[in-house]
Formats: C-alpha cells, structure tokens, sequence
C-alpha cells in the first residue's frame, strides 16, 4: 500500500467544492499560491481508516481551456502531479451543465470518480437522478452525497480509495463529435501516438482534441518539443477548420463543444433525470429574486444591504480596533517605563509597536468585512449584486462585481483599502479585476476621513456636509475615470465575458464562514506583516535621524530652564513629583506644564525639520510650492505614505515649531489659518492631493500580494502620486488666479 | 416558428437555440455554460438598466450582456 494517497477535488463553482473540501479535512488544511499568479490552491490532510490522504482543492472551473489562469492552473495540476483519482463534484440539481466538465476529464482519462452532490436539494426540487444509471452509462463510479451534512462522504472517500488503489493507465473516454472530427481526430490519434508526440503530458487523443480546439498552450508546448509535427497537426486541422466553415459555418471548437453537450444529453435522456415538476417552475430562490432583482425595487435593497454591510463592518469592529490600539498603547507604554532612552527605545516605540500595530490594527476590521463579504458571497447575493452594477461599472471598463471592492474602500467616506484590495479577489476577470485593484484606493477611506474633518472644519466652517458630500463623490468620479483610462491604456483589452451563473440563494454554513474569514485574515496578518515591520522602521528613522545639532538641543534646554526658573521652587516640585491618580495640578503648575510642552514640541519640530524626512521635504519645497505646499505639509505628506492618520500628527508637531507666542488651546485647524502659506484654495489642494496620492503602504504591499509583482504595487505609488500632484497643481494654480 | 435575436426576446418568452455565432473565448464562455444548439431558455428578466439579461437555462440561471446575446440566434413559437 502506498504512504499515502494523493486526491485532487474539481468541480463548477457553487457545487458544493469548498464545502465538501472542509468537511473531510476540517482545520487541517492551509492555503498557498500557485509561483506568480494570484490563483489560491488549498491542500488539506485527513486519514480514513489509517490511510493518510493528501488532497488538493482545485479552483472551480467549468471547463478546461486555456482562457484563463483558474482552468490552466487545474489542468496542469492535474498532469504534473497526476493525482491518484480526481473526485469531480456535480450538483445533482444542475446536472446538465455540471457534466461538462466531467466530460472534459473523460477526455483527459484521469482516474475520476463522482461526487453527485445536492441529492436533497435535487429531490426539493423534483429532480430525480438515477446514478446508478448515470454511473453506467459514463463508466465512472458515482457516490451520492450531501456535502453540507456530510451525508454520504464516508462512502466517497472509500470508493475513491478504491479507485486510486486500482493505479489504472490514463483511459481517455472516446466520445463522437460528429463524423468529419471523428475521421481527423483518428488520423491525429495515429500521428500522435506514432510520433510518441507529447505523450509523457497528455494521453494521445487529448493532444488530438486540443488541436482541433486550438488550444493556445498546448500548441505552444507541442512546438517547442517537435515543430514537425506540430507543423503537421497544424495542417491537418487547418484543413478540416477549412472544411467545416465552408459546409457548416462553424469552427471545430464550437462543435466540439456541441457535441459534449449532445453527448451529455444523449445520456441524460437515457433515463437517467426525471422531472416531477415542470423545469421552469418557480423554486423559493426565483421568488426571492422576483423581489431582489427587481428593476426598481432590487437597487434600493441592494443599497440598503450595502450600507447594512458597511455599518457592520465598521460600527462592530470599532470596540475591537480600538482594544487593539489601547493594547498597543499599553505596550508601548510598558517598553517606555522599563527601557532607557535611547534609540533602541525610540525605534521599539515608533517603529516596531506604531508599526506592527497598525497592521494588526486592521486585523479586526478585516475580519469583519470578510465575514460580511462572505455571507454575500455564500448565499448566492454579491452575484446578483454583480448583475445589477455591471451596466454602470462596464462604461468605465469595470465589471459588476467591481463595485463591492469600491464600497468597502471608501465608497461610502470612511471605508479601507485594505479588505478593498483583498476583495477584488471576488472579480473573476483578470483586466477589470487590476483596473479595480488600482483605483480602490482613491476612495475615501477612513483614515483620510479625519485630514478631510479638519481641513474642511478649517477652511469651509459654513459648508461642512456639502464640502464632505462633493469630496466623497469626487472620489468617485475620479476613480472611475481614471479606471477608464487604465482600461484603455496600460490594461487594455476586450470586456471579459459576463456569461455568469445566478447561484439559487443559499443559506450560509457558519463553519465555511468562518474558515473564509480566517483563512483571508490570516493572509493578511502573514504576507503584510513582514514587509510592513521593515518600511515602518524605515520611516521612524527618515523622521528622526540625525536628530538635532547638539548647540540646538542645549539652546532648548536653556530655554526649558528659563522657564522652569520663572515658577517658584514649590510648583516646580509639584510638576515633578505630580502623578495622574493623586488628582489636579494646582492652575500655576499646570501653567508650567503647558509652557513645557510647547518648548517641547518646538523641539521636536525642529528635530523634524533637521531630519531626513524634513530635508527632504525642504528639498521638495520648489516642486511642492506650485500646488502650494510648503516643507512641513511636505513631511506630513511624506509621514502619510506609512498610514494616512500619520498626517495629522506630522502637521501637528511641524506646525508647532518656529512661532514666538503659541496658546496651546489652539487646535492645529486654528492654526493652519492663521498661517499666512494657508488660505482655502492650498486647503483643497492638499485635500486633492491627500486623496489621491500614493495609497498607504499597507494597502500598497497588499496591492503587490494581489496583483502578483510589486511592479504593479510601484505603478500605483507613482502614477497615483503624478495624478494627485498634477490635480493638487491645477487646483491651486488656478485658484490663486481666481483669487 | 420564427428565429430571432436574444437580445430581442421578452421576459418570460421561451424559445429554443438554434445557432451560436460567435468563437473565440466569448463562444467558449457560452458554450461552456450550456448555451449550445438544441437548449431551451427562457427569460427570467433584466437588470435595472435592460441589460444584462437572466434567463433560466437547465433548471439554473444564467446572466448575458445584451452585446453578448446578439451572438445568440433563438427559434420562438409565434404567439410568444
């Protein structure tokens, strides 16, 4: 007996695969990616009566060309490590269509068994299916099961075991496609098989059907392992392609596919489905969809259930974000209290804790959003969701399904890019999935929220909602239209087909909730993690190196003592021996303590301005100032490429420094205004540039994950930064000319 | 009987497919989906904005842009 057994699942999404996947190995599974391309595969292990099993959850497909990543990557699985017995899941209640598939391994000869799965849900609807006919009639053994009660699996597993045990040669199943293929197909067959052509991959008559397919891959790999025949087959196809559109107006794929679907009729007809029912008879999904998907009733659900969905995510994960932060702060206080000063300390503090925090910071938020997503998706909704949107999205190059990932970015202000970027995994599409994944972070997510508050609460005190309100939608316009663009340059290319299934609604298991929602979460925590610790270091020492020149450092000093001289000796000690639980300062010494801490953030503002992060932004200032930002906006701006919230703070400790008589009661806004490089246009120039410059770098090192290169990852930062840059100048350009 | 163009069909008319136009990737997707000669669909409905089309093919659902219906010749009995 072999050490252990390998089994690979297929399937059409929504049969039940994933299902049927968690309910044999449980927790013991762990997902990976396939080397450069974004298509997740799940391995998972379980032992059936002391037999260790090994089996990979193929992507769900409903055929096997070489159109998209998803098929390619089942099919190569499949010939390179020639799994020990492929279980091809069907949903009994869609059987036709399911089978098509199953053809397509039958062609292939891979030691197949079925899982015919959704008896229950067949037999609801009147649809009876005799398998053992079935199993006949396509010589494939078929166990019927309830994937969602694991009714049934036990038997799977052991008449797959039975299957794999058999080690029987790949036996490709001869199925007619018309008697002008038939005799090409033959005559292929013998060239094939004589010329011992690509027969290591692939069994003979596959080679064949692929190239009366024209089968992009095959073709090229059948090129490069012998031109000459290739050459030959590529003839012969020709001709027969030649003949076929001359007599029947159609190409040998098309008939091809014709006939599988007339194979597979011939055989259902033989007895196999029987109805009780009429087939068109309205099922409780069909009602429900009555109501759902109706022209003018189904968009305002839809948006309620959008807006239900944002509430959830945001309003629920908001007690444990901000536990997460107080845990963080805790931390941070704990290393503050036992450690020297010191660089160590400050980069623990600003850069390890502020940094890894943040990224854990989103943890709950992104479970939540997934949760959410997942309960879409599951129950058969973010489909009609797509069906819906897509007349909109498609003007701008985008599909349907593109409008979950805008929505939880910002579509509504106060949404992140982070689970935005992660959801456009739900896109199928590989063009209008990338042109979402690039322009989610145009929206306005909540950490820009807070920059929008305060500029606007500054600068447009009487139109506070209105100026919120256009922001949001300008965030929207701009991008969908640059969306557009991207779709007509850098990824262009035809409208991916929409031929989508309409799952039938579903109720969600909570344990395949929760497992999505984990394993998603997981990712994150994983992949962002790492990189996000190195670049959040790399910041801290931008904004702290090399620190204050030491004659500066004394004259603060100085002025430090001056200040504390001009209070009698009593409250000095009262200050210094003050802690928070004994109660108030008495008014002089908390007068003391504010003029300490302005002295104290002069300081660091000049720390600031003598750091790298500051020369650079004193460097940048020419450039800058023809949108209207001067060096401390600079750094501030600078500061937001580690997470947007860092804006504020930056602006804070910049703009503290350099003025003689500053009241602390002063807030930064007040401040801003009086500041003479500030007026309302630079405010909606830096609020230009703010929301539409290089995303956060966590959203842009998932960007990378998603996308599959950092290429990508660096298009964003430095188109998003030129688009915002040449916005913000034009904005203030011809503000200031308008006066 | 008369023979018309999907995109051309009303809600809850049936009819059966007599000829998909169309190769490539796009006739593949359509194809793959059961779409072939010989099926029988009828239309379930349309999106808020008329296009994409639901129909009902096999006991499922399945949703088509208009300008991907235009590929997709239908034979309908008249009264329809």
């Amino acid at each position: 007996m072999k050490q252990h057994i390998t089994m690979a699942l297929a399937g059409n999404p929504n049969a039940g695969k994933t299902t049927l996947f968690n309910e044999l190995t449980g927790a013991r599974q762990h997902v990976g990616n396939y080397p450069g391309i974004t298509v997740d595969y799940k391995i998972g292990r379980f032992s059936y009566e002391g037999q260790e099993i090994v089996i990979t959850d193929l992507p769900g497909t409903y055929s096997l060309t070489a159109y998209s990543v998803e098929e390619i990557v089942s099919r190569d699985f499949l010939t390179t490590n020639r799994p020990d017995v492929v279980i091809n899941i069907v949903d009994a209640s869609n059987l036709e269509r399911n089978l098509y598939l199953t053809t397509q391994f039958l062609e292939m000869g891979v030691p197949l068994i079925i899982a015919l799965n959704m008896i229950d849900v067949a037999k609801d609807r009147g649809i009876e299916v005799r398998y053992e006919k079935l199993a006949e009639l396509l010589g494939v053994q078929i166990v019927p099961i309830i994937a969602r009660s694991g009714e049934g699996t036990k038997e799977l597993i052991k008449q797959a075991l039975e299957v794999a045990h058999s080690e029987k040669i790949w036996c490709p199943k001869d199925i007619s496609y018309g008697d002008d293929l038939d005799e090409v197909l033959m005559e292929l067959v013998s060239i094939i098989t004589d010329s011992s052509f690509l027969i290591t991959t692939y069994p003979p008559h596959y080679t064949a059907i692929k190239y009366l397919e024209h089968d992009d891959q095959i073709l090229a790999m059948g090129q490069k392992a012998d031109p000459l025949v290739t050459q030959k087959l590529e003839q012969m196809v020709a001709s027969i392609s030649d003949h076929l559109l001359k007599t029947m107006d159609v190409y040998p794929e098309s008939m091809i596919a014709d006939h599988r679907y007339g194979f597979i009729k011939s055989i259902v007809r033989q007895g196999v489905l029987s109805h009780k029912f009429d087939i068109d008879r309205l099922y409780a999904s069909d009602k429900i969809d009555k109501v759902l998907t109706n022209r003018l009733i189904g968009p305002i659900v839809m948006l309620l259930i959008l807006f239900g969905l944002y509430q959830f995510t945001f309003s629920w994960s908001e007690l444990p974000v901000s536990l997460m932060g107080s845990f963080f702060g805790w931390l941070g206080g704990v290393v503050d209290a036992t450690l020297p000063d010191g660089p160590a300390k400050s980069m623990l503090i600003s850069g390890v804790i502020d940094g890894v925090g943040g990224v854990l910071g989103f943890v709950p938020l992104i479970m939540f959003m997934f949760f959410g997503i997942a309960i879409l998706e599951d129950s058969g909704y973010l489909a009609r969701v797509a069906f819906m949107m897509d007349r909109i999205f498609r003007i701008f190059g985008l599909h349907g399904s593109s409008v979950m990932p805008f929505i939880v970015s910002g579509g509504i202000a106060g949404g992140c890019a982070v689970p935005g970027v992660m959801a456009t995994r739900t896109l199928r599409s590989p063009k209008e999935r990338m042109a979402t994944l690039l322009t989610v972070p145009f929206m306005n997510c909540g950490a820009k929220v807070p920059v929008l508050v305060l500029l606007i609460g500054a600068f447009f005190t009487d139109h506070q909602a209105l100026y919120m309100f256009l922001f949001t939608m300008l965030a929207w316009l701009v991008a969908l239209v640059v969306a557009k663009f991207l779709r007509t340059t850098v990824l262009k290319g035809e409208a991916t087909p929409f031929v989508m299934e309409l799952p039938p609604y579903r109720f969600p298991t909570l344990r395949g909730l929760l497992i999505h929602t984990w394993e998603r979460t997981w990712q994150y925590i994983k992949k962002a993690g790492t990189v996000i610790l190195g670049i959040s270091i790399i910041l801290w020492a931008l904004m702290t190196y090399p620190g204050l020149p030491d004659s500066q450092s004394e004259s603060f000093e100085a002025k430090r003592t001056v200040t504390r001289q001009s209070y009698p000796q009593p409250i000095r000690t009262e200050l210094l021996t003050h802690n928070e639980e004994a109660g108030k300062l008495s008014p002089e010494a908390q007068q003391l303590r504010e003029a300490l801490t302005i002295i104290d953030q002069q300081e660091s503002g000049a720390g600031l301005r003598y750091s790298i992060a500051g020369k650079i932004g004193t460097f940048l200032e020419p450039v800058s100032s023809l949108a209207g930002f001067d060096w401390r906006t600079n750094i501030a701006l600078l500061g937001g490429f580690a997470a947007k919230e860092v804006i504020i703070s930056t602006l804070g400790t910049a703009y503290s420094m350099g003025e003689v008589k500053v009241d602390v009661s002063d807030s930064l806004g007040e401040r801003l205004v009086r500041d003479p490089h500030w007026n309302s246009v630079v405010a909606v120039a830096v609020l230009i540039f703010i929301m539409f410059y290089a995303p956060c770098f966590v959203t842009v090192v998932c960007i990378a994950k998603e996308a599959g290169s950092w290429k990508w990852a660096f298009f964003s930062m430095a188109f998003n930064t030129t688009f915002a840059f040449f916005a913000a100048v034009a904005v203030f350009q011809i503000g200031s000319m308008l006066g | 009987m008369a023979e018309i163009n999907l995109r051309l069909m009303k809600k809850n008319q049936s009819g059966v497919i007599k000829a998909v136009k169309v190769s490539g990737e796009l006739g593949r997707r359509i194809r793959e989906m059961g779409l072939v000669p010989g099926t029988e669909i009828t239309i379930q409905g349309r999106a808020p904005l008329y296009d994409p089309v639901a129909m009902r093919v096999m006991g499922g659902t399945l949703t088509l842009r208009n300008n991907e219906a235009d590929h997709i010749v239908v034979e309908i009995s008249e009264e329809g």
